[in-house]
This record gives C-alpha cells, sequence and structure tokens, in this order.
C-alpha cells in the first residue's frame, strides 16, 4: 500500500506566489538567495511568478562574464525555470527605460509591464517574498 | 590635494553616486566599480550627469565589474576610461588621497 506522500492524489491548497526581485546581482547576495528560494519552493507546486523591479532586471541582463571578478555568473539558472514550471516572468516597464535597456537585453522571455500593472500584480498575490 | 573619489552602489538604488558628483571639485577623479558601474554606461537616467562631470574631472570604471553584469565596455560614455585592478591601484597611488562613497 502506497504511503500517504506518495499518494498523488493528495494535493494541498495552491496559493499565488510573487517574488519580487530589486537588487542588481553581484553586489549583494539578494539576488542569488532569491533565486535559491525560488528554486527550492518550486518542488511545492505553487502558482509561482517572478517580478524584476528596479534594479532587480540587471539580475537577468544577456551576456554576464564573471571570470574578471572571480564569482559565479548565476544568469544561466533564470533560463532553467522553465523546467521547473516557472514561467511567468514579469519586468517593469520604467525600469528598463531608465536603465537604457530593451527585451533585447534579457537572457529569458519576460512579460514587460507598467508600474501601474505591476502594482496591480502585485494586488493578485497571496504571498509576496521580496528580495 | 587632487582626491580620489570611489562609488560602488548602483546610482539607481542609493545617492551615493549623485552626492560624490556634486562634492566632486575640479581636477578630482571619480571611478566607478562594483555596482556602481551601472552609472557608467550609455542611454540610463544617469547618463546627462556622468557627462556634465567630465568636464574638469576625470571618470574611471572598472573593466571586470562591467563584464561580469552583462554590460559591454563599447557601450560606455565616451570619455570615462575603462581600467583594470592594476589601473585601480595605480590610480590610488596617483591621487592624493581617496574617499569611499559607499
Amino acid at each position: 500500500m502506497a504511503e500517504p506522500w506518495e499518494d498523488d492524489e493528495v494535493e494541498g491548497p495552491v496559493f499565488k506566489f510573487l517574488y519580487v526581485n530589486r537588487k542588481a546581482p553581484y553586489g549583494t547576495i539578494y539576488a542569488l538567495e532569491s533565486l535559491e528560494v525560488v528554486l527550492i519552493a518550486a518542488a511545492f507546486e505553487q502558482d509561482v511568478s517572478l517580478a524584476f523591479v528596479d534594479d532587480g532586471v540587471y539580475q537577468i541582463k544577456k551576456g554576464q562574464d564573471t571570470a574578471g571578478i572571480g564569482m559565479k555568473n548565476f544568469s544561466p539558472t533564470y533560463r532553467a525555470l522553465e523546467g521547473y514550471d516557472v514561467e511567468k516572468l514579469y519586468v517593469e516597464k520604467e525600469a528598463l527605460e531608465e536603465r537604457g535597456l530593451t527585451t533585447d537585453d534579457l537572457i529569458v522571455p519576460v512579460e514587460v509591464v507598467s508600474r501601474a500593472e505591476m502594482a496591480d500584480l502585485m494586488d493578485e498575490q497571496d504571498v509576496i517574498l521580496s528580495f | 590635494m587632487a582626491q580620489l573619489h570611489t562609488v560602488n552602489k548602483s546610482p539607481f538604488e542609493r545617492n551615493a553616486f549623485v552626492s560624490c558628483l556634486e562634492h566632486a571639485k575640479e581636477g578630482s577623479g571619480i571611478l566607478l566599480f562594483e555596482d556602481g558601474v551601472y552609472a557608467a554606461m550609455n542611454g540610463t537616467a544617469v547618463a546627462d550627469k556622468v557627462k556634465a562631470a567630465l568636464s574638469g574631472r576625470s571618470l574611471y570604471v572598472l573593466g571586470p565589474d562591467v563584464k561580469a553584469r552583462g554590460l559591454s565596455e563599447d557601450n560606455v560614455i565616451d570619455g570615462v576610461k575603462v581600467v583594470d585592478y592594476e589601473g585601480f591601484v595605480d590610480l590610488v597611488t596617483e591621487y592624493d588621497k581617496v574617499q569611499s562613497w559607499l
């Protein structure tokens, strides 16, 4: 007989989780820590979205090469999120523009939303985790 | 007494860079490194401030930090000089003192 934890029929509630990323990579540990938590949480099959706001958009900038600073380049991991069913990535339009960036500069496909739409997205969530 | 100012914070997250510019006298040098390198790029909301600062001051940006962040040295604002770690050390010795804007 299958143990309860092996039973596919056992399903908990599904919550809407939003991870808000507002920090540039490498200068602080926030971006890497956020990515670690997203990957762990992906195992719990929740409804996950990622938001990239302010300097957070720099996390998914194409062409990162950290050989010269002796740190791990974790940007390829954002491309693996799809494999964990983390597919809803939102980037704030104003954040891109202030930094002279476009979606062509990003390593993953994203949905670009306005600041007002981002506010609505935040409002829809059950749980928000900020980094 | 020519000073070298160093800035390692993003200009979009803190006011360290703008405050540095407002205090840096003519003849001083400003070195951007770590998240400070974002200020050195063309097309950003602070690019005009950088261009204005170039008159009378020398601006430098640390190349390895530019590359790490996926930025191109070709996209650094004209007049801002790209240096490596050895260049960083040279700057520290060339100026009379160093002030860090954290």
